[in-house]
């Protein structure tokens, strides 16, 4: 019995070390991962950074002014203007769609047959 | 063991037979006991003593060995830790009020040189000083070549500087990461930003420290690791303030004037919507403070914030606004501003020696008169007028969110007499910026609350103590009006905006005192609009500004800062969002037409 329970003890002890190996590798591989995750993010971050940095630079101001100067040609583009200020009674809506009534009086008595 | 008997029979029968003490063997034998188990207690308590000492100085070895580590190797974030916000060490982007970049960070390198290692030191001198041309060959060359160990060369690059300085291939020439603060925008809210500079320096990193404006009021805010990058939202807006640059400059360009300021504010929350002071300067490369002349003069200079004016007549409104608050006078009360009138000794004189006659208040304001507002500060009395100037703010700087507002300490009289009152109530004898003239507008515009200036984004009004009455500011903003329809900024009227305004042209005095210059002014216009429900102050002054366009050269206000405000207001209402009303057309009136 003592035998038995010696072995039992001894087989576990191998197990459990089996067992510990095998998750410290997968630990690591893990952190590896995480900081791999990490290093990409702080990467996307600094290019996002510097994305929304050059967005800004490409979007300041000065060269818009210079761009919507240099294409009046093409863009006609002007400072916004008081005047430009409209009501919404000034604006010429598209006119509603026509209906053609092929068959107007099989329409009107259609609706009466019905309960 | 075995166990020594103390009175072994043996010996006590020999020593009875000898007639011996037995007792003496019975002493000798318990003493060597003793002695035995003292040895092995001593033996054992030295071990044991051995035992804790091993244990004491590995424990103080492995924590001075630890401690070493540390200080001696990189820091290096954690790898497993379960927290998922990290901390974001750049310094925080700043924004404008709908979120637009204003300054955010750049990454980039520094150049530096280990000179022991370098192999061809005088090839290396050359090159360099062949890229960066304002790099002095000889003195890079006495560095790589003396004694030293490290020498910095260049604090920034550009990526296209940084691979010619690869492509030189010398081991001895090293890159270290930078962070370096950039204003997209360039010279925009050049004042407002400031500019940054380099703190403590490392080869791995370099602090990003402001220097200046709002970069450096907010310094340890704008570094603070726990807000996580999370802008600065200031309550600037970006097209309003280029709109507003852009027409200040034209006009500081037309009117021959060689500085000029604007500041744009709401009424209701304080906010600085676009402050331009001219001539301005890029905080990308910012310039060094002059060492010479007057620091006025310089572009890093705020006009609208460290620049301390006598405003001129723009201050009458608060008189006026104040003696009908006080009920002193109504609009239509009649006041003779007759000559001669004489305070404390001097002559009060009217702009071209004028002489009005009996004006109304609201003519007085219309007209400009500097005696109808003087017999009012003297009915105001100093200790009124000075209590009601300090509540909107004209005694201590503006509290703005910039490190110059500390700079622009208002300028008032030593002692406050009868005619500092009477000057003061015409805006010559206290100097103050542009941005105290804008808080005290707002005052007028929003029902007679003061309001703070600010520079960042608020989430509504942001009313102070009440200054004034409800109904002192209604009248004063139909005089406001009236100088604009009929006074003398006729040339500020916008149409479908009500713009109210007053004019305000201070001769300026002399550097080294004795009196004013007769061809140098200041002229300023203070408006608001729309004026029946103001929802924004525009302040416009502009510096020794001369409008040559007429036969005589022509420097009142109404002729030169009043054309630049109007032109301004058309341009920056739309961006706001205020829309132009015309007024309801009759349609009675337009038949008959």
């Amino acid at each position: 019995m003592r035998t038995f329970l010696y072995i039992l003890t001894f087989m576990s002890v191998i197990g459990l070390a089996f067992w510990a190996y095998h998750e410290n590798y997968k630990t690591q591989e893990a952190l590896a991962d995480v900081q791999d995750l990490r290093r990409d993010i702080g990467a996307h971050r600094e290019r996002l950074a510097v994305l929304r940095a050059e967005w800004a630079f490409l979007n300041r101001p000065e060269r818009l002014r210079d761009l919507a100067e240099l294409n009046f040609p093409r863009l006609e583009l002007m400072p916004f203007l008081p005047e430009q200020f409209g009501r919404v009674d000034q604006i010429s809506y598209p006119a509603p769609p026509i209906i053609e009534f092929t068959d107007p009086i099989d329409l009107s008595s259609e609706g009466g047959q019905r309960p | 063991m075995i166990r020594t008997p103390l009175r072994p029979l043996a010996r006590i029968l020999e020593a009875r037979q000898k007639g011996e003490n037995p007792d003496a063997i019975e002493r000798e034998n318990l003493r060597i006991r003793h002695e035995q188990m003292r040895d092995t207690a001593r033996v054992r308590a030295e071990g044991r003593l051995l035992v804790l000492g091993v244990a004491f100085f590995c424990a103080f070895a492995i924590t001075g060995a630890r401690m070493a580590t540390l200080a001696a190797s990189e820091p290096a974030e954690p790898r497993a830790h379960t927290q998922g916000a990290s901390i974001v060490s750049s310094r925080a982007d700043i924004v404008d009020r709908k979120g637009r970049i204003l300054a955010t960070n750049m990454d980039t390198y520094s150049l530096y040189a280990h000179p022991q290692q370098m192999i061809e030191p005088e090839r290396a001198a050359q090159a360099l000083a062949g890229i960066f041309p304002d790099l002095d060959e000889a003195r890079l060359l006495r560095d790589f070549t003396g004694n030293r160990k490290f020498v910095w060369v260049r604090k920034k690059l550009s990526p296209e500087q940084k691979q010619a300085v690869h492509d030189i291939g010398e081991p001895g020439l090293l890159f270290g990461p930078r962070e370096m603060r950039l204003y997209p925008n360039g010279t925009l809210a050049a004042h407002v930003m400031g500019g940054t500079r380099f703190g403590q320096e490392g080869v791995h990193s370099a602090e990003v420290v402001g220097s200046a404006g709002i970069e450096r009021y907010f310094d340890a805010l704008l570094r603070d690791p726990a807000r996580e990058g999370a802008p600065l939202a200031l309550s600037l807006d970006l097209t309003v303030q280029a709109a507003v640059e852009r027409v200040l400059a034209s006009g500081m360009m037309l009117m021959n004037a060689k500085g000029a300021a604007a500041v744009l504010m709401d009424v209701h929350t304080g906010e600085v919507v676009s402050i331009a002071s001219l001539p301005t300067f890029d905080p990308n490369d910012r310039p060094m403070p002059p060492v010479t002349g007057s620091p006025a003069d310089s572009p890093l200079f705020n006009r609208a914030v460290q620049g301390v004016y006598e405003l001129g007549s723009t201050f009458k409104i608060f008189t006026a606004a104040q003696a009908m608050d006080l009920g002193l006078v109504a609009p239509e009360t009649q006041i003779d501003t007759k000559p001669p009138m004489r305070v404390g000794g001097f002559n009060i004189g009217e702009f071209r020696n004028k002489n009005y006659g009996t004006l109304s208040i609201e003519e007085i304001i219309i007209h400009s008169s500097n005696r109808g507002t003087a017999k009012l500060a003297l009915q105001i009395g100093n200790e009124r007028q000075q209590d009601f100037l300090r509540k909107l703010g004209f005694f201590e700087p503006t509290p703005v969110e910039i490190t110059e507002a500390q700079g622009g300490q208002p300028l008032l009289p030593k002692t406050w007499t009868d005619l500092s009152s009477v000057t003061i109530s015409y805006g010559h004898g206290l100097s103050s910026s542009p941005l105290h003239l804008a808080a005290g507008y707002s005052a007028i515009a929003n029902g007679g609350y003061a309001v703070k200036p600010t520079l960042l984004r608020q989430p509504g009004p942001q009313y102070g103590p009440r200054v004034m009455s409800e109904r002192a500011a209604e009248r004063s903003r139909v005089m406001l009006r009236k100088v604009v329809t009929e006074g003398t900024a006729s040339f500020g009227e916008v149409k479908g905006y009500q713009v109210g305004g007053k004019t305000g042209t201070a001769d300026k005095p002399r550097e080294r005192g004795g009196g004013y210059y007769d061809d140098k002014v200041i002229a300023t216009f203070a408006t608001i609009f729309p004026a029946h429900a103001p929802e924004y102050v525009l302040v416009v002054t502009l510096d020794e500004p001369v409008d040559t366009m007429g036969e005589k050269p022509r420097r009142t206000a109404g002729w030169t800062a009043v054309p630049v405000a109007a032109e301004m207001i058309g341009r920056i209402a739309p961006l706001l969002g205020l829309r132009p009303d015309y007024g309801v057309p009759d349609p009675i009136h337009l038949a008959s037409d």
